[in-house]
């Protein structure tokens, strides 16, 4: 049985509105704190970041750890082009700032998209080459990319311009940018509004005849360039799009940290949005959220190992720095080998399907009644 | 670049080119076997550092003992994370066995964080590593020499285990074709198992060979050379034990003169790898000695 | 099967998650047993790449809190209780740990080791209007424009301005730099070095860099050898230093090494010796801290003791005075009030065991002087003292 469209739609419209106002309410601090809007804040970040990285790996089946490397890019473009020019002397005080980019200043919006163009750009430059190759040797040639990026952004050549390894900083923060327009509130809104237009329009793409021919190529490439889809074209269109989003989330990462250097974008963030994407089942946009927002707290909620515990009266010894990320890693380890296709696999959020497994295990519970009562 | 800078780089290049073939073909087996890049190998590689401190430093075993003893621990360790982390996963997804061993990987770094603490550890001196030499105006220390002979003769040794004996075949069947040859009787867990404990091993003799001029080990000792290594075995073309081997040897060389030549790109050699890597994938997109592809349709 | 444990997991994530946010501001007022806590948030890279340097820091800050368990705000007697939050060395990570102590309510932040992640965290706790100390962050972004942030350690530019001075002070006029690409600690050590090197009228002949986790060192220091270099600047991690220094000892480097303070680490001039006995014979290093000295003896011995080791770092040192200077300030302040106690450590003023310990407006340690260290027979051992005054 199936819910009807109106109560499918209903559903969907309270969970909004029930959304909305708890976000307003935490963006006006009447409820949690900046710990609960920062951990959001960031867990939108890597939900977009993740959701895009989905698109390319998930749902057109290539497989690019190329993900880090264009959120640097986005993020620089964030940082440099920003931030006050009063202050930008003082951030570049080993090499000097370059006297064109000491002038220029842009809004954050638009420093967003020139990043992600920039991205999207040299995503298709190189996706001409490099997207011939096949599975692992993409995920390793675009892995290499990725570092590539990130040493040419630490080395002292561009340092005019990105600062080299000492990193930039006074990125204007999100809160900041929404009281310079005179809302109330800290600016919770401007990031999750941005990550929310950021995956609608992926999901639109998705389900877009793009977005079809996407996963046409992800089940049979052979069949797919038979049916008369354009393989090199749509593999293009979707690394370049990946990494427009990816840049996107990297220049919203400048924002939410309003500091950054390229240590942050080594290949352990990759590693880390690649678990966050299967976490929560490649190719479901919605579990990608869910993976994002699960592994973000779940590192926040464990802090508590960090430090010593005693019960009754007694430490416990093994409660010391460190064991946070032991047992996390240890969470890590048992979803991936018992819920080897993510927690939603690739099936999308539905109130039908939430309405179905309570159905079932309501089913079940009565059923068990039901049979205990006859005997 | 003078004569004796040359000379130097050569020893420097092919010192480090063997510690990395030995590390690759860890790589380059277990991909040939499961098709799983086993990003957890750099991590094993850094516990082998790791359990060669405890030998000898903690319970103070000479050499001649805490060698094998290490080269046992670490084979074992590669034999239990593959039955926990992998053998669960083998008809899953391929990408979910890669993030288990992404998982393996973090586990790793951070229990070794938990339980050495992140201060990097001095590795011990093993006296006949250490024997300063001079050839002309060349300097050296004798790992320098016995790294490349080592690895030689381990890589001998393992072509003639897998082109010669009965394992051998057995791997070389499940590289071919996995289930066939689990239809023709091959017990496919025990010949993973196997090779679990083959790469490991060699990926101590690695370490020990590694960090014996370089007395550092920390838990994130593993990644560099780890990610370097696996570059290698791309480079070698994935699957081809002489291909990691000489892919080994071609990433230490150009990172050696990269910087002997070019002092001013020497910020850049990691890049370098990279390009190199990009560009050899484009050339050839299996590698040097890899074999060819082919869709089925 | 795997759906229980499923459903069990991920009802104990989203309990763990309501528990995360359940638990609130519940500082100040009232400990479990009606005393009265006041919480000091230790923000600290415990794991991650500088996990070892981190360690250090909280340990020195460990061993301050077991000195002075106690701070008197007015009349009434009011527990330390240290919160620690992990940064993992991690940029991302830091924000997080930043505001984790916020919302634990604490008065008052010391840390951390490593500049990237301070810079990062400043601006939560300017944000949350808490002061900060940081103990070995020596990059001037740090306090720059945040005037929550403080630090106990000197600067950049001043370190590397006393060995270029120590250097030409020795006779040295050619000098090789090797930096670390992607650390600014070193990064910036370097540029320093090399301004102040030719502004005192030496030549740099060589100024090369290497990337993290490098694996040898041999053909940088080969380039150093064919320069010509007297002295080699090279401010590096203490896992890069014992390779670069056993490398140039078998390639028969004669130049003098010159390294910053990561430098003064007992461990790491041992391990460089375990290889190659005598590798460090003759390296100088500039430091905060003179663990030899008298003054200091009752703090080296006390930490030795209580921390079963024989090797006090100078980033222990660090953590402890930072500590003693938040304490200082609570005092001065009367008050668990951020705001408040960032008012009174600008006029916090006392002998810290690195030197005297006072805050100038950019919120920057006014120390005026550098000790010198220098290795013999294995060991560091007492070489200069360089005052402000001299270099100028």
């Amino acid at each position: 049985m199936k819910l009807s469209k109106k109560t499918n739609v209903g559903l969907t419209v309270a969970l909004v509105a029930v959304a909305a106002v708890v976000i307003t309410l935490l963006d006006l601090k009447i409820i949690g704190s900046t710990y609960v809007t920062n951990i959001i804040k960031l867990s939108a970040i890597y939900a977009l970041v993740g959701v895009s990285m989905n698109l390319v790996n998930g749902f057109t089946g290539l497989f690019s750890l190329g993900q880090a490397g264009f959120m640097a890019i986005g993020a620089y473009v964030v940082a440099m082009l920003t931030t006050d020019p009063a202050g930008r002397a003082g951030i570049y005080y080993v090499v000097p700032i370059n006297p064109v980019l000491e002038q220029i200043q842009i809004p954050f919006p638009v420093a967003l998209i020139l990043g992600g163009l920039v991205a999207a750009g040299l995503a298709y430059l190189i996706g001409a080459p490099i997207l011939r190759l096949k599975s692992d040797y993409l995920a390793i040639a675009t892995l290499g990319f990725s570092e590539i990026i990130r040493v040419v952004l630490s080395n002292n050549e561009l340092a005019p311009f990105t600062n080299g390894s000492l990193g930039l900083k006074n990125v204007p923060s999100f809160s900041s940018m929404w009281k310079d327009l005179g809302l109330p509130g800290n600016g919770l809104w401007l990031c999750l509004g941005i990550v929310a237009l950021c995956i609608a329009i992926v999901v639109l793409l998705i389900n877009s005849s793009y977005g079809r021919a996407f996963k046409a190529i992800r089940e049979n490439e052979v069949a797919a360039e038979a049916m008369g889809i354009n393989l090199a074209h749509h593999k293009q269109m979707s690394f370049a799009i990946g990494a427009f989003f990816a840049a996107i989330g990297g220049g919203l990462l400048a924002a939410h940290l309003t500091a950054i250097d390229p240590n942050q974008f080594k290949i352990a963030l990759t590693y880390e949005l690649l678990l966050i994407v299967v976490l929560g089942g490649l190719g479901s946009i919605t579990g990608t959220v869910l993976g994002a927002f699960v592994y973000t707290a779940g590192k926040e909620w464990l802090r508590w190992c960090d430090n010593p515990l005693t019960i009754g009266g007694v430490e416990i010894p093994i409660f010391r720095s460190g064991l946070r990320m032991v047992i996390f890693s240890i969470l890590l380890m048992v979803i991936v080998l018992f819920y080897n296709r993510g927690l939603m696999g690739t099936s999308e959020f539905s109130w039908n399907g939430i309405y179905g497994t309570l159905r079932r295990w309501i089913g079940k519970v009565t059923g068990k009644i039901r049979k205990e009562a006859k005997q | 670049m003078d004569l004796t800078t040359f000379f130097q780089s050569c020893v420097t290049s092919v010192s480090i080119g063997s510690a990395y073939a030995l590390i690759a073909i860890g790589y380059t087996m277990v991909y040939g076997i499961l098709r799983l890049i086993n990003f957890a190998h750099g991590d094993i590689f850094m516990m082998a550092g790791y359990f060669t401190i405890f030998a000898m430093s903690n319970f103070m075993l000479p050499w001649y003992v805490a060698i094998p003893l290490v080269l046992a621990m670490t084979a074992l360790l590669g034999v239990v994370i593959e039955r926990i982390a992998y053998k669960p996963l083998r008809s899953a997804p391929r990408m979910s066995i890669m993030i288990s061993a992404i998982g393996v990987s973090f586990f790793l770094e951070n229990f070794a964080t938990y339980l050495f603490t992140g201060l990097p550890k001095s590795f011990p001196g093993i006296g006949f590593l250490q024997i300063p030499m001079e050839w002309g105006s060349v300097k050296l220390q004798s790992v320098s020499i016995i790294t490349p002979i080592v690895t030689i003769v381990l890589v001998v040794a393992l072509m003639t285990l897998v082109n010669k004996t009965k394992i051998g075949m057995a791997m070389r069947a499940a590289a071919k074709d996995f289930e066939t040859a689990q239809l023709m009787g091959i017990k496919i867990n025990r010949v993973i198992s196997f090779t679990f404990a083959v790469g490991s091993v060699l990926a101590a003799v690695g370490a020990i060979l590694y960090f014996s001029p370089r007395p550092m080990v920390y838990p994130y000792s593993g990644m560099m050379p780890g990610l370097k290594c696996f570059v290698a075995a791309v480079l070698g073309g994935i699957g081809s034990i002489p291909g990691a081997c000489i892919g080994g040897f071609i990433i230490g060389a150009v990172e050696t003169f990269l910087v002997a030549m070019f002092p001013t790109l020497s910020g850049y050699s990691d890049a370098f790898t990279f390009v190199l890597l990009i560009l050899m994938l484009l050339v050839r997109p299996t590698g040097l000695l890899g074999e060819k592809m082919t869709d089925k349709v | 099967m795997r759906r229980i444990l499923a459903l069990a997991m991920s009802c104990v994530l989203v309990l763990g998650i309501l528990a995360g946010c359940g638990n609130g501001n519940s500082s100040g007022e009232g400990g479990s047993d009606g005393e009265k806590v006041i919480k000091v948030g230790v923000f600290e890279c415990t794991t991650g790449e500088n996990g070892g340097g981190g360690q250090l820091e909280v340990n020195g800050i460990k061993y301050a809190n077991q000195i002075k368990p106690t701070v008197k705000i007015g009349d009434e007697e009011y527990k330390v209780e240290l919160v620690i939050s992990d940064n993992k060395s991690d940029k991302s990570e830091a924000a997080n740990a930043a505001s984790y102590l916020v919302n634990e309510g604490c008065s008052i932040v010391l840390g951390s080791y490593g500049s990237a992640v301070s810079i990062a965290a400043g601006s939560v706790f300017k944000e949350a209007e808490i002061p900060a100390i940081g103990c070995s962050c020596t990059n001037p972004q740090v306090t720059l424009g945040n005037d929550y942030y403080f630090r106990v350690c000197f600067l950049d530019s001043f370190q590397a301005k006393v060995l270029a001075y120590y250097a030409i002070e020795q006779g040295y006029t050619k000098a090789a730099v090797l930096t670390q690409v992607g650390d600014d600690y070193s990064i910036g050590l370097g540029q320093f070095f090399q301004e102040y090197f030719v502004e005192f009228g030496g030549e740099i002949v060589s100024s090369q860099s290497f990337p993290a986790n490098n694996s040898d060192y041999s053909a940088l220091l080969q380039n150093v050898k064919s320069s010509g270099a007297q002295c080699v600047f090279a401010p590096s991690s203490i896992t890069a230093a014992p390779v670069i220094l056993q490398q140039a000892q078998s390639l028969g480097l004669e130049a003098v090494f010159m390294g910053p303070d990561t430098w003064d680490n007992a461990d790491m001039i041992n391990t460089a010796e375990g290889g190659a006995a005598g590798c460090t014979e003759g390296l100088i290093c500039s430091t905060f801290f003179d663990d030899s000295g008298d003054d200091v003896a009752d703090f080296v011995n006390g930490y030795k003791e209580a921390f079963e080791t024989d090797t006090v770092n100078v980033v222990t040192a660090l953590g402890y005075d930072a500590y003693m200077a938040a304490i200082q300030a609570i005092e001065a302040a009367g008050s668990t009030d951020g705001n408040a106690i960032r008012d009174a450590l600008t006029g916090v003023s006392f002998t810290g065991v690195t030197g005297p310990i006072a805050f100038d407006q950019n919120g920057d340690v006014a120390k005026d002087s550098a000790v010198l260290k220098t290795a013999s027979g294995g060991k560091l051992v007492y070489a200069d003292t360089v005052t402000v005054t001299d270099v100028q």
